[in-house]
């Protein structure tokens, strides 16, 4: 395949950056969008050019390090991560924009890099569950209700990318807010600190220049893990009991 | 040897000291002193930590906030050891390469966790799991720190489920469990296909309250690049910082190793693309023994390379064996077919013919060679790819085999499969472009993990004092293979439960001098990485490091893969060593080092591969026997099986660094047996 790609270059934070163009040609239908990058760095770096810096690591779809928007979407056209989204999903002359994450709590680092550690401060400030090493019950003296822990875990799966952020048009992260709460919510373990927590985290989710939520959908439709639009709900309705209860 | 020696007293020993007879690495190496672990403890085996506990030194609270710490690595086993010496009341310094903690390898991690619950009361025990992870190591792993390792990890159970990780559960509310490659007992607890994530999560989230607590302090998007030594006492790193590309020092009373493996060395790996040995590197470059670097474990469930662009390989976890037959067609003229229209009397389900005992799952290994034997034998599947023989031709093989849900799907229905294993089966065809439901899936055995590592004490303490090893970054607990689902275990035990215990021993000595950044070792530290990147960013040849990389790789896989062999060994010796020179004179990094430079980062990775991947051969070539993940043509039995050498090699290899244009010096830590006989492995 060939193709014309349109990518974001931007030395640093404090430069002003702008999409540059490139043709690559000799790319592969089974090639991984980021393996189509890869080619094009090499081609970039014998013509002398600086190669486009990206985020990538475990190219398995599970680390959340891989971002990019593609064509206007975040991680591009499939519900998954950049990492596993192929080649056969474009076509031969194909014109393909990429462009860092959008979100003004995630900074440009350079070219396709953004900033997220707004996410680490985010669950700094309560998105855990107060266990010392050393001290825990025998596992199985504390059931957990398996239609429950089905529940906890499928909102655990979040892998922490940022897309929900940035294809929400209010740069929300509720989707990850709320992944997080009802996580640790819907646990027996995580019930003590249940109303302290969404508190802590929302304040820290509003000082680090997220959005507000308006309900409008893009971060679940974006997000690679499928976490269910409800947990913003569940977010919602956790923080009305905190008000009454905590 | 006779009873009563100073290995372990009142205890007799099951084995003889090993003699080694063979020296096909003769003029590769010099032979230095024997190493004897100082720290191993006595007594009877399910006593010896217990005993430790007690006879290590405390540090009282009020001293703990005057200790610095520097932890390098945020993953199972770093991220648990901040966490945990972060609540102890020590001041930690977390450093990681990724953007955040939360990133590390770890995550990846599929399949499960083991621990010695016997919750299924299959006759479990904190001494089957010893023994099972010590004879599928191949009996070379040392005894006191693997029976310490099954003794805490019902405590890791214990202490995820309080940090709310969601394992899997039954109707009633209580943790599930399944069984693993090498066992014949279910032990392992899972969440889903992402047992890895929610651990590391778990960690990951425990650091952070830390953090917040003011106990630990994250830097992350740092590299570490020198280890800095004073007065024969690790007390720093080098770190640069990957955004400014800032070389900074970071001083402290102890430094903690928990870098994870360097499978990198191969190219192409299940490895996350910034998994690297350059922090253990640099640490073996000032005095830390290397030890067993040859073990590498290839994982049987991958899926099979496409092409030349590939860049990383994915896993696909071995709890599928579970439930997946494999299967090859029985004649090779099959191949090409939809292998859904070869009727069931022209499949060759190989494992379960060769080893009826434990079948589809027998430990990694030898479903790995078995699987290799069937598409050498041209009754391979998937594409055909060619490939260069030793001799120079080139010869064409489809490298893979079947591992068939169909039959599960038939009996337990697709619900089921699809609840136990979703996410892999929509990763597999999401790369794959075919659906598993419907046709087999296609396999092959890529590189995955290594048991070899950092050479540590009993307390995880490297030949250098003050610098501690943990996780897989070490070398300890899996012997010469590793079995699945105790590499979590392992990277938790180190990081909770172990090193918080043993270092504080070493502590207690401590506050230690005060140094500063004017000292002399400091400086030379400093001095010795700047000029290290300027070297780098002045060379300026026609090689991307990139494809230098992949030329390291292949040679690593032809010579020290699947199936080593003298001839082969030396040749790779000498094809890695111009490599180095060609490396050095004709590499090309563009940019500026005072910015983010990802080429720069990668350059500084695959300079201490190349050195790595010699020393590897050479390892390899010195054992001449088969074990576990390395096997040795020379070394196999008339059915082809590996072929152990207890005799001659029951002992550790520890290298030390023979200096920049010496030869490496091998010291022997025999491994001497008291609570388990060493039998040959059979799965039969």
């Amino acid at each position: 395949m060939k193709l014309t790609l349109k990518i974001w270059r931007q030395a640093n934070a404090s430069d002003k950056g702008a999409i540059k163009t490139y043709e690559l040609d000799g790319v592969s239908q089974d090639m991984s969008f980021l393996e189509m990058l890869d080619l094009l760095n090499e081609q970039l770096l014998h013509n002398d050019e600086e190669p486009v810096a990206f985020d990538s690591d475990c190219r398995e779809g599970i680390c959340g390090t891989c971002s990019l928007m593609i064509n206007g979407e975040a991680h591009g056209p499939e519900v998954t991560t950049t990492c596993q989204l192929h080649m056969r999903s474009f076509k031969d002359g194909d014109t393909i924009t990429i462009e860092p994450w959008r979100a003004s709590s995630f900074p440009i680092v350079r070219d396709l890099i953004v900033d997220r550690s707004a996410f680490d401060r985010i669950i700094q400030n309560g998105g855990y569950i107060s266990a010392n090493t050393g001290s825990a019950p025998e596992a199985n003296s504390v059931p957990a209700p398996r239609d429950k822990a089905m529940r906890a875990f499928n909102t655990a799966t979040c892998i922490g990318c940022g897309a929900c952020v940035a294809a929400c048009p209010n740069g929300s992260a509720s989707l990850f807010l709320g992944a997080k709460i009802t996580h640790l919510g819907e646990l027996p373990q995580g019930q003590p600190e249940r109303y302290s927590r969404v508190q802590t985290m929302l304040a820290q989710h509003d000082a680090e220049g997220f959005g507000g939520c308006t309900n409008i959908g893009e971060c679940a439709s974006a997000c690679p893990k499928e976490i269910p639009l409800d947990v913003i709900s569940q977010l919602n309705k956790d923080l009305r009991n905190s008000m009454i209860l905590g | 040897m006779a009873a009563g020696t100073h290995y372990l007293p009142g205890l007799t020993p099951t084995n003889e000291a090993p003699v080694q007879k063979s020296d096909d690495a003769a003029g590769y190496y010099v032979l230095g002193e024997k190493l004897v672990d100082p720290k191993t403890p006595t007594g009877p085996i399910a006593d010896r930590w217990t005993t430790r506990k007690f006879e290590n030194r405390l540090v009282n609270p009020a001293n703990r906030r005057k200790l610095d710490v520097i932890i390098v690595g945020t993953g199972l086993a770093g991220g648990a050891a901040a966490a945990t010496l972060g609540e102890a009341g020590y001041n930690v310094k977390s450093f990681c390469y990724q953007d955040s903690p939360r990133r590390a390898h770890s995550i990846a991690a599929q399949g499960g966790i083991n621990a010695s619950k016997n919750y299924k009361s299959d006759g479990d025990s904190d001494y089957r799991l010893f023994y099972d992870t010590v004879k599928g190591g191949d009996y070379r792993s040392r005894e006191s720190n693997v029976y310490r390792l099954a003794e805490v990890s019902t405590n890791i159970i214990d202490q995820c489920v309080a940090q709310g990780v969601p394992f899997a559960r039954e109707y009633g509310g209580l943790l599930d469990n399944r069984s693993f490659g090498g066992v014949q007992v279910s032990r392992t607890f899972y969440a889903r296909g992402q047992t890895g994530q929610q651990l590391l999560l778990g960690a990951y989230q425990a650091m952070e309250r830390q953090v917040a607590a003011g106990t630990v302090e994250q830097f992350t998007r740092h590299e570490m690049l020198d280890v800095i030594i004073v007065d024969d006492r690790a007390r720093g790193i080098v770190a640069r910082n990957m955004v400014t590309g800032e070389i900074e020092t970071h001083l402290a009373d102890a430094v903690v190793l928990a870098t994870g493996g360097y499978g990198n060395v191969f190219y192409l790996s299940t490895n996350a693309m910034g998994s690297n040995v350059m922090a253990a590197w640099r640490a073996h470059r000032k005095g830390a023994y290397m030890a067993n670097p040859c073990y590498t474990q290839i994982h049987p469930t991958c899926i099979p390379v496409t092409g030349a662009h590939q860049s990383k390989l994915t896993l696909m976890s071995e709890s599928l064996r579970n439930d997946g037959r494999i299967w090859v067609p029985k004649n090779a003229e099959d191949c090409t077919k939809d292998p859904r229209n070869i009727p069931e009397a022209d499949r060759d389900y190989f494992l379960e013919r060769i080893y009826p005992a434990f079948g589809n799952l027998v430990p990694r290994d030898i479903a790995s060679r078995a699987a290799k034997y069937m598409c050498d034998e041209g009754r391979g599947v998937g594409p055909e790819v060619e490939e260069t023989q030793p001799d120079g031709s080139v010869k064409k093989f489809r490298r893979g085999v079947y591992l068939d849900l169909g039959a599960a799907i038939e009996r337990l229905g697709k619900d089921k499969i699809e609840e136990k294993y979703d996410n892999l089966l929509d990763m597999y065809e999401r790369i794959t472009g075919e659906n598993p439901y419907e046709v087999p899936m296609r396999i092959y055995p890529a590189v995955h993990y290594v048991m070899g590592g950092l050479w540590v004490d009993y307390e995880l303490q490297t030949s250098v004092t003050g610098l501690f090893c943990t996780g897989e970054a070490n070398f300890s607990d899996h012997g010469a293979n590793r079995l699945g689902a105790s590499a979590l275990m392992q990277g938790l035990a180190d990081g909770y439960f172990v090193l918080p215990n043993t270092i504080t021993d070493y502590l207690a000595d401590g506050p230690f001098d005060k140094i500063d950044e004017s000292h002399p070792a400091v400086v030379e530290a400093l001095d010795g990485v700047t000029s290290r990147v300027e070297k780098l960013m002045s060379i300026n040849g026609e090689r991307s490091v990139e494809s230098i990389h992949k030329e390291l790789g292949q040679i690593m896989w032809e010579y020290c893969g699947m199936d080593r062999r003298e001839e082969g060994l030396k040749t790779a010796i000498g094809l890695i060593r111009e490599l180095k020179k060609e490396f050095w004179t004709n590499v090309k990094v563009l940019g500026s080092a005072e910015s983010l430079n990802q080429d720069l980062e990668k350059a500084n990775r695959v300079a201490d591969f190349i050195e790595l991947g010699e020393l590897m051969c050479i390892d390899a070539l010195n054992r001449r026997e088969s074990c576990g993940g390395h096997f040795r043509g020379e070394s196999q039995t008339d059915e082809g099986e590996a072929m152990r050498h207890d005799d001659e090699f029951a002992y550790v290899a520890a290298w030390e660094f023979g200096g920049e244009d010496g030869a490496p010096i091998l010291h022997k830590e025999d491994l001497i047996y008291t609570a388990i006989e060493m039998k040959q492995r059979s799965y039969k």
